[in-house]
C-alpha cells in the first residue's frame, strides 16, 4: 500500500519558485503538465507523470461525460487566451512610489510584472477561472512581494501602514470563496503578499511532538519534510498539494484524516501573526489555557482581514506504521448515512470515511483507468454481478463509502473489522481496497476534470456545509433537488449533474459536499446562471439547517449570509476586533464582514 | 389607500380551462365487472419505498415525534410508558385505514351501477389528470376536493381508479365510522377516521399528525382531505379549516421533503343528492345520525335524475413556491424537529393565506349550470314580487331573457359556465327547470317556486287546517333555501362586484374613497360568510372596479363613481344578490340588542334568533325567508365575535355566555343599513 498521502507519486523536490506560473497553469487547476484531454480516438487521457492516473487512458469517461451532460466532443469551448497570458490586457499597476522606494531599500523581492500580478488575483471559483479563460481581468494587485521570513513581513506591514497601502496575503491561491479577488472599489495600491518563500520547518520538538513551521509552507512539502524525520501532521485537506499552512489557519481548514489528527484548530499549538498593531502571539505553548476567549480564534478564520500568519507551532505525530484503504457498498444512500451515523455514535470512525451518493459512484466508475488484464475485468464483472444480481442492489440506488485506516497494523485490522461489522448491519458489503484507494485518488484529479469540462461547455463547482445528523438525508435530497429545479427554471437546456457526498463525521453531525455541473450550451451568460443556482443552493442549505461553510470559508462569496449566521452581536464583535487591529483597513481584501 | 395600490388584473375572460371527458360513457358501453377487475398499475411517487399499511403503523408508533409525546404524557400524568404506548396504539388502530385494492374493486363495480342510475354523466378534465399523475410522480401529493356531498370521496377514489392513479388515503370524520359495515368498507377503501374534536388531547394530536405525515413523506399515497372541514350545506365554500393543512405543510417547512403538491379539486353537482336534507338541517331539523339503515333508506333517491357531475382537477400548487419569501425555514434549525411546537404567527398566517388561496382555486373551477343562474333570478323575482305584493311568479320568456343577460354577464366575470350553446336559450332554460321540478313549477308559461309540494309535509289523514303559519313558513323556507343553495354556487363570481355595488348603494357619496371605506366595511363584515382572502381588500376592490368598468356598468371620473345607464340593471342585480345577507346580519344585530336575554349562551343563540326571525317574517317586518338559515346566523355571530361587538365568556358557570356590546352592535346594524356612514373610526377599529 502506498503511504504517500493521496497517492501523489514522484513528488518533486522543488521549493516553490517565485515564478509559480512556470510550473502551474495560470488559468486552470494545478500543474501545467497535468491535464485531461480527449485523444484522437475520443478516449480521455490524463497527461504528465505526477499522479497515479497520469499517462493512463480512461475509457469510460467519454460516455459518462456525454450521457451525463448531453455534451458532445464536437462542441468545444477552448480557453480563448491559452496558454500564454497577454500582458497588455492587464491594467497597468497603480504604484505607491514612496512605499515602493522604501520597500526596495529593504531588499525584499518584489515585482509588478503582469503575469505575477494576474496569477495572484484570483482563487479557483468558477467565475474566476471562467473569466481568465476568456482573457478577462478585473482589478488585479498592483505589486507582488515575497517576504522571506517573519521579520520581512513585519517590515512590509509597517511600510504598508506608513504609506497606506492595501495588503492581501497570498498563500497557495486555492481559495474558493472569492477571498483573493481585489475589491474593485479599492483605490489604494494593492500589494499581494506572497508567503511562498517562508517555507521552512524551523524546529521539531520530539519531546512535545510539535514542529515550528513558517506559514508559507505548502501542505505536500510539510508532510514530505516531516516524513523525512519520521513524523507527519496528518493534516490533509484536498488542496494539500498547493495550499499553505498560513491559508489553513486563516480559513479554519479541515483535513481528510481529521478523525485521527483533528482539524486545524486542534493541531495548532501556537501562532504568530503580524498585524498593523504589531505582532500577536501567546507567551507559552501550554496545551490548553483558560485565559479568556482564545485569541487564536480571532486569527483562525480571519481570512486575511487582520494580518499575516507568519509562523505556526503544530502538533506532529510519528508516521503511521500501517495504512489500509477500504470500501463498502450500500444498497442505498439512506443506509449509508445510517451506517456513518452509527460509526460516529460509537466513535470508531477510521482516519477517513466518506460516503458517495449514487451519481458520484457512477462518476467514480467512469474514471476507472483501462484495465490491463482480462482477469481484472473478469473480476470486476463478477463483483458487479454479485452485488446487483445476487445481492439485489439496484445499480441506480446503491452507493459506496470509502475508508482509510491508519495506525499500527494490529489495531488497524481490528478497527477495520469493527467498522465492517457495523456496515454489515446496514446492508453494507465490503467492496475492496482498490475502490477505496481510487476514491481518494479522485480527490486530487477532480479539480483537473473541471478544466476538461470547460473545454466542452460544461461548468461546475463543489461547495460544502456541515449539518446535524438528523438533517443529513434531508439536506442532501433537498439541495440536490433544488439545484435541478433552479437549473430548469433558469433555462439550462440539459439536466445538470447534482450530486453529493458525506465527507466527514462528527459526534453531532457531518460535513456534506455537493458537486454541481451543467452543460451551458444555449445560455448567453452561463456564469451568471451558475451563480444564481449556487446562490439558491446555499439558501437551501441554510433553510435545511446547514452551516454557511464547514471549511471553505466565507470570503466575499458568502458574506451576505454572515449576519444571519452569527447574529448582529456576533458581527459587532468581529467588527470591533477588526477596527482595533486594523483601523485603516490595511488588510483590505474585504472578506468575511 | 385604494387608489395607490398597484394591482395587475388578470382578465377573467382569458382564464383557460381544460375540456371534460365523460367517464360514465365507457361504463355504459362495456362490462362493469371487467372494469372492476382490470389490471391496475398506478404511477407512484418516485422516491416511494413500498410498505404495507401495517408497517406504516409501526413507523408511526416508533417515530421520534410520538415517542417524545408519550414521554411527556407519562411525566405529566404519572402513567406508565407502556400504558401510554398502548393508548397510542389504540388511537392509531381506531384511526388507521386499511386500504386494499379488492375493496376498491368492489366499489368500482357497485358505484358504476349506482352512478349510471343517478347521473347522466361524470365529466373529468383529463389534462388535470395528467398533471396530477406527473405531480404524484414528482412529489408527495395532497388532494383537496370541495365538499358538497357524502358522495365526494367515493367519487374521488372512483375517478382515480378509473385513470390508473394512486388511490388516496382520506381523512374522514368519526361519524362515518359509526356506520357499522359501511365504516369498515370505507376504511378498506382508504378512509382514516379522525375525531371531530380532540382539543387538548396531546397524544391524539401526536398520533394523528404523525400518521398523516408519515403517509405523506413516504409517498405511501396521496393524502386527501376537505379544506372546508365538513360538507357545505349552503353550497357556498366554507372558510377553510387549518389543522390538516398545517400538518401536510409541516414536512416541507421542516425540510423533510423537497416539496408537497397541493391539488385543489372542484366537484360540481348539477343536482345535489342531499338538497332538501341540507335545507331542513339549516332550518333546525337536526341532522340524522349517519347510520347504515339511513343510507339504505336513501335508496329512493336512486330513482331520480341528478344530472351530471363535473370534476375539475386544478393546477397543482407547490408548497415550496407558496412559502418562497414568506416563511423563514431557518426557524426550525435550533430545536429538534420532532419536538412539537405551536406554529408561530408567521406560519399561521402563511397557512391561513394558502388555505384561502386554495379554496378560491376550488371555487374558480366549479362548473356552473344554467339552473344556478335561474335560481338566482327566480329568488330575486320572488322577493321583488313579494314586496310589490304581487303574485310571486314570472313569465317563462322573461326568465329566459334575463337568463341570457345573466349568462353573458357571468361569462364576462369569468364564470366557468356550462351553458348548452347548441340549443336555443328557451330550451336550455326549460330543460334546466325540468331537472329541478321539485323546486319550481311551470304552468301556463309562468314559473314559480314550488311551495305546495314542499316535501309533502301534509301527511295523509292530517287535515290541512292544522298547518300553522309557522309550519307553512318553514315549508316554504325549505324550497327557498334549496334554491338559495344553487344561487350560492354563483356567489363567488359576483361577490366582489356585488360588494362594490352595495358599497356604492350605502356609501354617503360616490367618492371613490368613501365607497372604498364602505366596501372595506362590508367585506370585513362578511369575511366569515364568504371566501375573502385575508388582507386582500385593495385587490378585491380593484378587481370589482375593473369588472364593473370593463363591462360598462360603471365609470370613474376624477375619483367619483358614476353608474351608467345600462349599469343600473347590473348594479340592481348585484345589490339584490347581497341584500338577503345584509338584511340577515341586521336582523341578528337587532335580535342581540332587543331580544337577547341576559345570560344567553352560544348554544341557545340559534334557536332564540330563529324564533325572533320567524316572528319578524310572520309580521311582515322581514321579507327574506332565507335569513332562517342557521349558517347565516352562525356566521353573523362569528363576525360579531371577531369584531369584538359580542364577547364569549370563558370558564366558570358562565361558560359560553354571550356578552353583547349593544352600542357597538347597534352602530354596526346602522352602518349595514346605510344609516350610519362608514366612519374612519369604525373602519379603523375593525
Amino acid at each position: 500500500c502506498g503511504r504517500q498521502p493521496g497517492s501523489i507519486v514522484g513528488v518533486s523536490n522543488h521549493i516553490w519558485q517565485i515564478k509559480r506560473q512556470e510550473i502551474m497553469k495560470w488559468n486552470g487547476w494545478g500543474y501545467s503538465d497535468s491535464r485531461f484531454f480527449f485523444n484522437k480516438k475520443g478516449q480521455a487521457e490524463f497527461t504528465g507523470r505526477r499522479y497515479r492516473l497520469s499517462g493512463l487512458i480512461i475509457p469510460g469517461l467519454k460516455d459518462w461525460f456525454e450521457s451525463t451532460f448531453g455534451a458532445s466532443l464536437q462542441h468545444k469551448t477552448p480557453a480563448t487566451v491559452s496558454p500564454i497570458l497577454n500582458s497588455s490586457a492587464v491594467q497597468p499597476p497603480t504604484l505607491n512610489e514612496a512605499f515602493v522606494e522604501e520597500l526596495k531599500s529593504t531588499g525584499i523581492p518584489l515585482s509588478h510584472d503582469a503575469e505575477d500580478r494576474v496569477f495572484r488575483a484570483h482563487g479557483h471559483c468558477l467565475h474566476e477561472i471562467f473569466a481568465l479563460r476568456e482573457g478577462k481581468f478585473g482589478r488585479v494587485p498592483d505589486m507582488v512581494v515575497w517576504p522571506n521570513c517573519h521579520n520581512d513581513v513585519v517590515k512590509i506591514v509597517e511600510l504598508a501602514c506608513k504609506h497606506n497601502v492595501c495588503l492581501i496575503p497570498y498563500g497557495g491561491g486555492t481559495s474558493v470563496s472569492s477571498a483573493l479577488e481585489c475589491p474593485p472599489e479599492e483605490t489604494r495600491s494593492i500589494v499581494s503578499l506572497d508567503t511562498s518563500q517562508m517555507n521552512r520547518i524551523l524546529w521539531i520538538d520530539e519531546k512535545n511532538l510539535t514542529a515550528h513551521v513558517e506559514a508559507g509552507i505548502v501542505g505536500q512539502d510539510l508532510e514530505r519534510l516531516l516524513n523525512e524525520s519520521g513524523y507527519c501532521t496528518g493534516h490533509e485537506p484536498d488542496s494539500m498539494e498547493f495550499s499553505s499552512l498560513g491559508g489553513w489557519v486563516a480559513t479554519r481548514a479541515s483535513g481528510m484524516k481529521k478523525n485521527v489528527y483533528g482539524n486545524i484548530e486542534d493541531l495548532v499549538v501556537h501562532v504568530k501573526m503580524v498585524t498593523p498593531q504589531g505582532v500577536i502571539e501567546k507567551s507559552c505553548q501550554g496545551p490548553r489555557m483558560s485565559t479568556g476567549p482564545d485569541v487564536h480564534h480571532f486569527i483562525m478564520g480571519s481570512e486575511g482581514t487582520l494580518g499575516v500568519v507568519t509562523e505556526v507551532t503544530m502538533k506532529i505525530r510519528p508516521m503511521p506504521e500501517y495504512q489500509k484503504y477500504g470500501s463498502v457498498v450500500f444498497p442505498n444512500f439512506e443506509q449509508g448515512v445510517a451506517c456513518l451515523r452509527e460509526v460516529a455514535r460509537q466513535r470508531c470512525a477510521p482516519a477517513s470515511i466518506r460516503l458517495m451518493d449514487n451519481e458520484q459512484f457512477k462518476f467514480g466508475h467512469a474514471l476507472k483507468p483501462q484495465v490491463s488484464s482480462i482477469f481484472t475485468s473478469f473480476l470486476d464483472g463478477l463483483k458487479k454481478f454479485y452485488i446487483t444480481k445476487f445481492k439485489g442492489f439496484d445499480p441506480n440506488r446503491l452507493c459506496v463509502a470509502t475508508l482509510l485506516f491508519e495506525g499500527d497494523r494490529e489495531k488497524v485490522l481490528q478497527h477495520e473489522k469493527q467498522v465492517y461489522d457495523i456496515a454489515a448491519k446496514f446492508g453494507g458489503l465490503a467492496a475492496g481496497e482498490d475502490n477505496g484507494q481510487r476514491g481518494y485518488m479522485l480527490t486530487f484529479v477532480i479539480a483537473y476534470l473541471r478544466d476538461l469540462g470547460m473545454d466542452y461547455y460544461v461548468i461546475g463547482e463543489s461547495f460544502e456545509t456541515s449539518v446535524p445528523w438528523d438533517r443529513v438525508l434531508d439536506i442532501c435530497r433537498n439541495v440536490k433537488a433544488r439545484i435541478i429545479r433552479e437549473c430548469k427554471d433558469k433555462g439550462v437546456q440539459f439536466s445538470p449533474l447534482s450530486t453529493c457526498r458525506v465527507t466527514q463525521t462528527y459526534d453531532a453531525g457531518a460535513c456534506v459536499y455537493f458537486y454541481f455541473a451543467f452543460n451551458y450550451r444555449g445560455l448567453s451568460d452561463p456564469v451568471h446562471v451558475y451563480e444564481q443556482v449556487e446562490h439558491a443552493a446555499r439558501e437551501e442549505i441554510l433553510a435545511n439547517g446547514g452551516s454557511l461553510s464547514h471549511h471553505h470559508g466565507v470570503g466575499k462569496l458568502r458574506k451576505e449570509w454572515m449576519r444571519d449566521t452569527i447574529s448582529k452581536v456576533g458581527m459587532g464583535m468581529l467588527k470591533s476586533v477588526k477596527d482595533y487591529v486594523d483601523p485603516n483597513n490595511i488588510f483590505g481584501n474585504r472578506n468575511l464582514l | 389607500m385604494a387608489s395607490e395600490a398597484v394591482y395587475t388584473h388578470r382578465d377573467p375572460m382569458l382564464k383557460k380551462r381544460d375540456d371534460f371527458e365523460d367517464i360514465l360513457e365507457e361504463r355504459r358501453n362495456s362490462s362493469d365487472l371487467r372494469y372492476a377487475l382490470r389490471c391496475y398499475i398506478p404511477v407512484l411517487y418516485k422516491e416511494l419505498t413500498p410498505c404495507k399499511a401495517s408497517e406504516l403503523k409501526s413507523m408511526v408508533l416508533q417515530s421520534d415525534q410520538l415517542r417524545y409525546v408519550i414521554n411527556q404524557v407519562c411525566k405529566e400524568t404519572g402513567m406508565a410508558a407502556d400504558e401510554v404506548q398502548a393508548e397510542a396504539a389504540a388511537i392509531l388502530e381506531e384511526m388507521a385505514h386499511r386500504l386494499q385494492l379488492s375493496t376498491i374493486r368492489f366499489f368500482a363495480f357497485t358505484l358504476s351501477k349506482v352512478f349510471k342510475t343517478l347521473f347522466r354523466s361524470i365529466c373529468v378534465n383529463e389534462e388535470g389528470i395528467q398533471r396530477l399523475q406527473q405531480a404524484i410522480h414528482e412529489h408527495p401529493v395532497v388532494l383537496l376536493p370541495s365538499h358538497r356531498s357524502y358522495m365526494d370521496f367515493l367519487l374521488m377514489s372512483y375517478i382515480l381508479y378509473t385513470y390508473d392513479l394512486a388511490l388516496p388515503v382520506i381523512a374522514a370524520g368519526m361519524d362515518f365510522m359509526a356506520m357499522k359495515f359501511v365504516g369498515e368498507m370505507l376504511r378498506m377503501s382508504g378512509a382514516f377516521f379522525i375525531r371531530r374534536s380532540f382539543g387538548g388531547d396531546k397524544l391524539y394530536w401526536a398520533v394523528f399528525s404523525e400518521y398523516v405525515k408519515t403517509m405523506l413523506k413516504n409517498g405511501f399515497a396521496p393524502v386527501e382531505f376537505f379544506l372546508e372541514g365538513t360538507r357545505s350545506r349552503t353550497c357556498k365554500s366554507l372558510t377553510p379549516k387549518l389543522g390538516l393543512l398545517n400538518i401536510v405543510m409541516d414536512p416541507f417547512l421542516k425540510g423533510e421533503v423537497f416539496d408537497v403538491s397541493l391539488v385543489p379539486v372542484s366537484i360540481s353537482y348539477e343536482r345535489i343528492l342531499e338538497e332538501a336534507l341540507y335545507a331542513r338541517e339549516l332550518l333546525g331539523v337536526p341532522k340524522p345520525k349517519e347510520s347504515t339503515s339511513g343510507l339504505f333508506k336513501a335508496r329512493k333517491v336512486l330513482s331520480e335524475d341528478y344530472g351530471s357531475i363535473h370534476v375539475y382537477f386544478g393546477q397543482p400548487v407547490s408548497v415550496r413556491s407558496l412559502a418562497q419569501n414568506r416563511v423563514d425555514r431557518c426557524q426550525f434549525n435550533l430545536i429538534p424537529r420532532h419536538i412539537p411546537r405551536k406554529p408561530g404567527e408567521d406560519i399561521h398566517s402563511f397557512v391561513n393565506d394558502s388555505a384561502y388561496r386554495l379554496v378560491r382555486a376550488q371555487e374558480e373551477n366549479m362548473v356552473l349550470k344554467p339552473w344556478v343562474l335561474l335560481a338566482s333570478l327566480l329568488l330575486q323575482n320572488h322577493h321583488q314580487m313579494q314586496v310589490a305584493e304581487q303574485k310571486q311568479e314570472m313569465a317563462l320568456d322573461e326568465l329566459t331573457e334575463q337568463a341570457v343577460w345573466l349568462r353573458d354577464l357571468s361569462r364576462q366575470y369569468g364564470a366557468f359556465l356550462h351553458w348548452p350553446d347548441h340549443v336555443s336559450p328557451s330550451e336550455a332554460v326549460s330543460s334546466s327547470l325540468s331537472l329541478h321540478r321539485g323546486l319550481v313549477r311551470i304552468s301556463e308559461g309562468r314559473v314559480q317556486l314550488a311551495f305546495e309540494q314542499a316535501g309533502g309535509q301534509t301527511r295523509p289523514g292530517e287535515p290541512c287546517s292544522t298547518v300553522t303559519p309557522e309550519e307553512e313558513l318553514l315549508n316554504q323556507a325549505v324550497i327557498i333555501l334549496s334554491c338559495a343553495s344553487y344561487r350560492n354556487q354563483a356567489l363567488h363570481i359576483f361577490l366582489r362586484p356585488a360588494l362594490l355595488a352595495s358599497a356604492i348603494h350605502t356609501a354617503s357619496s360616490s367618492n371613490k374613497q368613501e365607497v372604498y371605506n364602505s366596501f372595506s366595511f362590508l367585506r370585513n363584515m362578511f369575511s366569515n360568510e364568504f371566501i375573502l382572502c385575508p388582507g386582500a381588500t385593495v385587490q378585491d376592490f380593484e378587481e370589482a372596479c375593473y369588472l364593473l368598468v370593463k363591462t360598462g356598468a360603471l365609470q370613474i371620473n376624477q375619483q367619483e363613481f358614476v353608474v351608467t345607464e345600462r349599469g343600473h340593471r347590473t348594479l340592481g342585480f348585484l345589490t339584490r344578490m347581497l341584500d338577503p345577507f345584509l338584511q340577515g346580519y341586521q336582523v341578528v344585530c337587532r335580535f342581540l340588542c332587543e331580544d337577547a336575554t341576559e345570560g344567553l349562551t352560544e348554544k341557545q343563540f340559534v334557536p332564540a334568533v330563529r324564533k325572533f326571525i320567524i316572528r319578524h317574517i310572520l309580521t311582515g317586518r322581514l321579507r327574506y325567508t332565507e335569513v332562517l338559515s342557521s349558517d347565516l346566523q352562525k356566521n353573523s355571530l362569528a363576525a360579531l365575535l371577531r369584531l369584538g361587538a359580542v364577547q364569549k365568556l370563558k370558564g366558570g358557570e358562565e361558560q359560553g355566555t354571550l356578552k353583547v356590546n349593544k352600542v357597538m352592535v347597534n352602530s354596526l346594524e346602522d352602518t349595514l343599513g346605510g344609516k350610519l356612514p362608514t366612519q374612519k373610526a369604525v373602519v379603523a377599529r375593525l
